[in-house]
């Protein structure tokens, strides 16, 4: 059945599992949980899962399209496009909700044009709206590829995407 | 067996039996609206919570097990309100559409919310933005009118072993849908509409075309002909406060006259018609010209499956149309030319327990074999007893009336499509006949009746054996082909001659068309209807029904000629399960 249901119209993209993750799917194949953790090692490689992959696997598994689909879709950690060159989350816990997370998420998707949960249409930049990633103190934070802002505004904005804009 | 007291009332059950089953057994209906019957609990909906003495929690009556020495109270104040609580909540997420609602009158939902005496809302409505998927010609997906219960995604995939539906997302953004954001239409969906028989509420429905019927029966250019299926005529009178089963053809006859059209056709006869087509197919490569086992395909929903997830039997289709196909391409030939109506004018109309049925009338080019659109509308079961009422009908005090020749005599064979089963026992009535060249001391084959998901049989006819196997309900097919794949891979011979596929459960009585309320039991019933209509045929088979023998005299010349490939064959092929957008 695996093969008839792969048949696919269309291009479902170009990604391909690697020899590495093949070996990883035929390994954890006979094992119950085998979709979240094929899943994890896939996103691991990719950064993301593409949705050619995610026929790849489910073809792999023998397991219907819908059931990767349920479990990518179930996960927040799971994502199906792929990330920015730089990663922008915005912290959401309740300290920096209060202190204005939101303003910045709004500044930042007027800015780039594009909205939470997106990435720029040149993929540069990619904005995610996280928990609370532990520096309070600091509300409202972002980070850049890790890097830890604090105390914004919403005018501290432009220089903080001018120092990533292009590298 | 496991003793236990519900309300005080003690019973014993089967171990495994849920708290919900055993409290039906002491007369005490539990709500529920994720339950169903035909599919294993999951306890989306938490509105059949009970109290068992020494638990601190109430437990959900669908997925819990009865318990030795358990003492279960399903009803009390308390019960009453937190169920109370749990349909608000619901209904804080479904739109106030009923007047305008496919389930308006028959809607679980509407009846607990009647039976908990609603008169206002305590919370205030949060409505999914979702749109209506409207991308398959069968059937349509409300998610704004959703409950999350899950039965379409249970059904799909546990019932019909599909999964084009899935649980996707989480909290208050999870939907039901298909996977990889397409359309249902691109999706592996095959439209047998189990979805829609089983959703509780008006999210899932039928395409409804009654519109173009209506507007076909007022132009007066139009020359209106229908065509009844064989599982309609033992479910519509469910519409009309009938028993499931009782059989209704004369009825709906009548009903079809006053309705406006011009002759009343019954795919009966044309069901008939594809026994004697596929009968000999089969005889032929019985004989060596053609691949074994054949697989019968007067069910879309199947050949839609076929198509997409077993396209290696391509091969050992029966290529003789549908019932339904064939009617409509005869009647715009041969019954045309004999009332002298241009083909152009006639307007078919095919009342079936079937959507896939909406879905076949535009399958491949092979469906305008008369140069026209051979079938142009399919009524659901449903849409047609709205039709009726509509009109102004009193069904229950119509007269009892026959089709019209020259498509309208029908042999008890025919009849027998409209269950699991039956198209296997028509065929063989036919083939044996023409096998051993004697006339059948028992018409009756047994073996392939009954809800069994697969029936097997060997027969013995005149010394040859022929194996034969029966399939319903689409998820009980692959054990069927893997048997077929594993003698075809070591190179020996077919586990079966003939195999009999239906997609849904019970045949096309237990249609994705029909009315709602399908169970085992009411399956049975209409089952046991269609046997009686058997039964008291006076022509058994097909071969025999004097118009099928007039057609080949008088049209066709003999069964497998030319110009019966002309108008009533077809041909099948692969499909991808998913159609992508980049």
């Amino acid at each position: 059945m695996s093969e008839e249901r792969s048949q696919v119209a269309g291009s479902a993209g170009d990604e391909k599992l690697t020899p590495e993750l093949v070996a990883f799917v035929e390994e954890w194949k006979p094992q119950p949980g085998n979709v979240i953790m094929v899943l994890h090692q896939v996103q691991e490689h990719f950064g993301y899962i593409p949705r050619s992959v995610a026929f790849e696997v489910a073809e792999r598994l023998d397991v219907p399209v819908a059931k990767v689909y349920g479990v990518i879709t179930f996960y927040h950690f799971f994502r199906m496009v792929r990330p920015g060159r730089h990663s922008i989350a915005v912290c959401m816990g309740t300290a920096c909700y209060l202190k204005g997370g939101q303003d910045l998420i709004n500044e930042l998707e007027m800015l780039l044009g594009c909205s939470n949960g997106s990435v720029t249409d040149d993929g540069e930049f990619g904005i995610e709206a996280v928990r609370c990633i532990g520096c309070c103190g600091l509300a409202p934070v972002l980070t850049v590829d890790g890097e830890v802002f604090g105390n914004l505004t919403a005018d501290d904005l432009p220089g903080i995407l001018a120092q990533y804009r292009g590298k | 067996m496991t003793k236990l007291e519900i309300n005080g009332i003690a019973v014993e059950v089967p171990e495994g039996t849920t708290i919900l089953k055993a409290a039906e057994l002491v007369g005490v209906k539990v709500p529920r609206l994720c339950y169903h019957e035909d599919c294993e609990p999951w306890g989306a909906c938490g509105i059949c919570v009970v109290k068992v003495e020494g638990s601190p929690k109430m437990v959900r009556a669908c997925a819990t097990p009865c318990g030795d020495g358990m003492q279960v109270t399903t009803h009390d104040t308390e019960l009453y309100d937190v169920r109370r609580t749990v349909l608000q909540l619901i209904l804080s997420r479904h739109p106030n559409e009923c007047l305008s609602c496919a389930r308006s009158g028959n809607c679980e939902l509407q009846t607990l919310s009647e039976e908990f005496g609603i008169r206002e809302f305590d919370f205030p409505k949060r409505l999914s933005e979702l749109p209506i998927d409207r991308s398959t010609p069968s059937i349509e997906v409300n998610p704004v009118k959703c409950i999350s219960c899950g039965r379409c995604a249970a059904v799909c995939q546990q019932m019909q072993g599909v999964w084009a539906l899935e649980f996707l997302g989480r909290g208050d953004e999870m939907r039901i849908a298909p996977a990889a954001d397409v359309q249902l239409n691109d999706s592996p969906c095959i439209k047998c509409g189990q979805c829609s028989a089983h959703c509780p509420v008006g999210a899932i429905y039928e395409k409804s075309d009654s519109k173009q019927v209506h507007v076909a029966l007022a132009d007066e250019e139009k020359y209106c002909v229908v065509q009844i299926a064989p599982a309609v005529r033992v479910a519509i009178g469910e519409a009309f406060g009938y028993e499931s089963g009782e059989i209704l053809t004369g009825k709906l006859y009548a009903a079809l006259r006053r309705l406006g059209f011009k002759a009343v056709f019954d795919t009966n006869f044309s069901a008939d018609l594809t026994i004697m087509e596929e009968g000999n197919e089969f005889l032929q490569r019985m004989k060596g010209d053609g691949p074994l086992p054949l697989i019968t395909s007067c069910c879309p929903a199947w050949t839609d499956y076929m198509e997409k997830f077993a396209s290696d039997f391509v091969p050992n289709f029966s290529t003789a149309k549908s019932p339904q196909q064939m009617m409509g391409a005869v009647a715009k030939t041969y019954y045309a030319e004999s009332i002298g109506v241009k083909p152009e004018n006639i307007f078919m109309v095919s009342i079936m327990p079937c959507t896939a049925k909406k879905y076949e009338l535009t399958r491949t080019e092979d469906m305008y074999s008369t140069g026209y659109k051979d079938v142009d509308v399919v009524l659901t079961t449903r849409e047609l007893s709205r039709m009726i009422k509509s009109a102004g009908v009193d069904f229950r005090n119509l007269p009892e009336e026959e089709a019209d020749s020259i498509l309208g005599t029908y042999a008890g064979a025919g009849t027998l499509f409209g269950v699991t089963g039956g198209v296997m026992e028509a065929a063989l009535r036919t083939a044996v006949t023409l096998m051993t060249g004697k006339k059948l001391p028992k018409v009756e084959f047994e073996d392939v009746r009954g809800l069994e998901g697969v029936k097997e049989a060997a027969l013995d006819v005149d010394g040859q054996e022929v194996r034969i196997a029966v399939a319903h309900t689409m998820s009980n097919i692959e054990q069927v082909l893997d048997k077929v794949r594993a003698a075809r891979e070591k190179g020996e011979e077919t586990p079966y001659h003939f195999i009999e596929v239906m997609a849904c459960r019970g045949g096309c009585i237990g249609g994705g068309g029909q009315p709602h309320g399908a169970t085992d039991e009411v399956r049975s019933m209409r089952i046991a209807g269609i046997y009686k209509d058997d039964e008291k045929s006076v022509v058994r088979c097909s071969h025999e029904n004097p118009e099928i023998q007039r057609i080949y005299k008088d049209f066709l010349g003999e069964p497998l000629s030319e110009k019966a490939h002309q108008y009533l064959h077809t041909h099948y092929k692969s499909r991808p399960v998913y159609k992508l957008k980049d």
